[in-house]
């Protein structure tokens, strides 16, 4: 996507890891005990329904509060061992549930003897935590029916192939959970994403193949809504308004393992980036702790490193080792500390490299000024704030390393906040 | 974990192309470099001089304005040098010290640092010091009067007031291969077109200025040079002297492109650049002074604002 000055002259594009052959991942088993992370809603005051000490076994359903709609599923036989609060970003608040580890597997019953009845509300109330993170929520709504279902078979980041290798390795799970998931949810059409030059090979899993081009970002949903399908999503519209649901490789493969065995998965496949940039796949249960998979491949830690939840381009940075791999963490990256991006506090000297490389057209030298001044809603209205698809070319070209796409989303978290918080009051 | 390594948490993109203002300086002094250093060799040790002097004392003006105004002092990312070094080359060899002083001053203070330093300038800093000499010293600015004591092996006359004065019998001794090579006079570093059209072209291929203007630019001149020569051959020059005279190439590669002050839009960069050499032209044949160059740049940077508004529709955007 990076648009060259001159044509035929200039910065390299930016590709997408692609796997070749046959990959073998890495399981790494959980020591001792895992972490999952249950969202809680700000200003909940209610104590949890669960205590230290109660026994929960792999594939338990867990909720912690009887008036929250989330769950996560307990990746382990064990017992609770703690219940911290964690903070996320964005003061997202969640409560981290410790399960120390048994060695004495005994699954969960309660998945199998509800799966005969191969239906959303199944697949809602038991696989909405399951490995891919399956967005089931936006599915079965009468008012925005979902017509499309989007099977990512390539990650949305650099350096990433977890989606590959799930897409190559696991087709036959892909293709029961495809199968699945048109006679529950009613879809009529099904895409499978893979990269362009990798069409082939997958035409008997159930669905369309269709090719993305292998540069960045051109995986973004809203970039693939308007090149592959040729639908543009408004600006501050998603794409299940349009009716297309894009779900990771992972979590179809999962949906159709699961109702295939009657056991939900409860093992994730991430590529771990070590900070020579080369990857490698591993295979681990949810909720390990990410040192647990570091330790394992000798990947040490200094201070000022930085820790990434993803990919290079939009992965989050974690403040500790300790955090839990989550159902829908694709990457871990470890970066060194002279190796990664520093921002300035440099103005913008109006080079027009952000404009040039923005795949959503937005006029980023003038957004920033706004942005930069706190005018979030003169942003909005006059310069397009919510076309942005936050894929962070703009940071990664800026000559004065304003922290462009950090501004972008604090500008549209604010938005959200304020919207909110009028519509409380209102 | 008490004794754990602490981690720094950041925002995403971890990776950045590694790109830095103090880089692009370097490039446009690199890309200036060997018409300024022809300029040097032609004019000699004054010419030196003058450059020194100019970057040194633009230099100077930047560090001290921003001690006194309490900014971060932003002399280490090159933008004054590059100032001061283009400041110099639009003079004449022969220029007083005390101009040179004058001038980078109104560059750097009056151009740049009362509007806000780096990226906040809304005229080109060297546009508006040359245009201010120009109209309040037009004896240091004539390039016939400050070299008349310049030996030169070639007629020491300025072509675009021979041309303004007598019309198009009075060029024709001159060749075009004798503009592109330098056999020439105007400012230190304007006279060396081959040298300013290679320095010129790998800027264009770094990215560092962007190509669009610098081509629509030359175009505009161009093509009103073609009609006006078409209308009355004998008293306006053809496009090519108009292109390698003056300041014509220096403005289209290094004065029209400043950063701050040009254009980021595909369309906005070819109006702005297309009107740059359509009001260079106009000033030169029909207009008060023999270059125009100046005062083109200084009106297509007034418009600017306004061209940047023609901008294509973002994604998603709704009617």
């Amino acid at each position: 996507m990076l648009k060259k000055p001159v044509p035929g002259h200039g910065k390299p594009c930016l590709e997408y890891a692609r796997t070749t052959g046959r990959l073998e991942p890495v399981h790494v088993p959980p020591a001792g005990s895992v972490t999952l992370l249950h969202r809680r809603p700000a200003e909940h005051k209610a104590l949890p329904a669960l205590k230290v000490g109660d026994a929960v076994k792999s594939g338990q359903k867990i909720t912690l509060y009887d008036d929250a709609t989330g769950y996560v599923t307990a990746p382990v036989t064990g017992a609770i061992a703690s219940l911290s609060p964690f903070e996320g970003n964005f003061g997202r608040h969640y409560t981290a549930i410790t399960i120390s580890v048994d060695p004495q597997d005994v699954p969960d019953e309660q998945f199998a003897a509800a799966r005969s009845e191969a239906t959303l509300s199944t697949a809602s109330a038991f696989l909405a935590a399951a490995p891919g993170l399956p967005p089931l929520q936006d599915l079965g709504n009468a008012d925005r029916p979902v017509k499309t279902l989007v099977v990512c078979g390539i990650d949305d980041d650099l350096l990433v192939f977890t989606q590959q290798h799930v897409l190559r390795a696991r087709g036959h799970d892909i293709e029961k959970g495809i199968h699945l998931l048109k006679e529950m949810a009613g879809f009529e059409d099904v895409v499978i994403l893979t990269p362009r030059e990798a069409v082939q090979g997958y035409g008997h899993i159930g669905g369309r193949v269709m090719g993305v081009a292998t540069t960045y970002p051109h995986m973004l949903p809203e970039l693939v809504m308007a090149e592959v399908f040729g639908r543009v999503v408004p600006a501050g519209r998603t794409c299940v308004d349009l009716g297309f649901c894009f779900m990771r490789a992972e979590a179809v493969a999962s949906i159709g393992a699961a109702f295939d065995t009657g056991r939900i998965p409860v093992t994730k496949m991430l590529t771990v980036i070590a900070k020579d940039g080369v990857g490698r796949l591993v295979e681990t249960t949810v909720g390990t702790p990410i040192d647990v998979v570091l330790n394992h491949f000798g990947i040490a830690l200094e201070e000022g490193d930085r820790l990434v939840l993803g990919g290079p381009m939009r992965g989050t940075a974690a403040y500790s080792p300790g955090q839990p791999v989550r159902p829908d963490t694709d990457a871990v990256m470890v970066m060194d500390a002279a190796r990664a991006a520093d921002v300035s506090d440099y103005p913008c000297i109006n080079c027009g490299d952000c404009v040039r490389v923005c795949p959503a057209r937005i006029q980023v030298n003038l957004l920033v000024c706004y942005l930069e001044a706190g005018k979030y809603q003169v942003a909005e209205e006059a310069y397009d704030l919510l076309s942005c698809v936050e894929c962070g070319l703009c940071s990664y070209v800026c000559v004065s390393k304003i922290p462009i796409l950090q501004y972008i989303t604090l500008a549209k978290y604010e938005l959200t906040r304020t919207r909110q918080a009028e519509g409380t009051n209102a | 974990m008490p004794n754990q390594k602490k981690l720094i948490v950041s925002h995403a993109p971890f990776w950045h192309n590694g790109s830095r203002v103090t880089d692009r300086s370097r490039q446009l002094l690199l890309g200036a470099a060997p018409a300024a250093l022809f300029g040097i060799y032609q004019f000699g040790g004054p010419a030196l001089g003058v450059l020194a002097l100019a970057m040194a004392s633009a230099v100077l003006w930047e560090f001290a304005f921003t001690r006194v105004a309490r900014r971060p002092t932003s002399v280490g990312d090159g933008t004054a040098a590059v100032i001061g070094l283009l400041f110099g080359m639009l003079l004449p060899a022969s220029a007083a010290w005390w101009v040179v002083v004058t001038g980078t001053f109104i560059a750097i203070v009056v151009g740049r640092q009362i509007y806000g330093g780096i990226g906040a300038n809304p005229f080109n800093p060297v546009a508006v010091a040359i245009a201010i000499l120009m109209l309040s010293w037009q004896r240091q600015m004539d390039f016939d009067i400050a070299l008349v004591n310049f030996p030169f092996d070639f007629p020491a006359l300025y072509p675009l007031s021979a041309v303004k004065a007598f019309g198009t019998q009075a060029i024709q001794h001159i060749s075009m291969a004798d503009l592109v090579l330098g056999r020439q006079i105007g400012g230190i570093g304007t006279t060396f077109g081959l040298g300013l059209i290679f320095g010129g072209v790998y800027l264009m291929l770094r990215g560092v200025i962007r190509w669009e203007i610098s081509v629509s630019f030359l175009a505009g001149v161009a093509v009103t040079a073609f009609l006006f020569n078409l209308a009355h051959p004998a008293k306006y020059a053809p496009a090519g002297f108009h292109l390698l005279t003056g300041f014509t190439l220096i403005g289209a590669f290094f004065l029209a492109t400043e950063d701050s002050s040009s254009p980021v839009n595909f369309i906005p960069m070819l109006i702005y650049g297309a009107v740059g050499g359509i009001i260079t032209v106009l000033i030169r044949n029909i207009g008060a002074f023999p270059d125009g160059v100046v005062y083109a740049v200084l009106v297509i940077n007034l418009i600017q604002p306004l061209l940047d508004k023609i901008r294509p529709k973002a994604l998603g955007k709704v009617a």
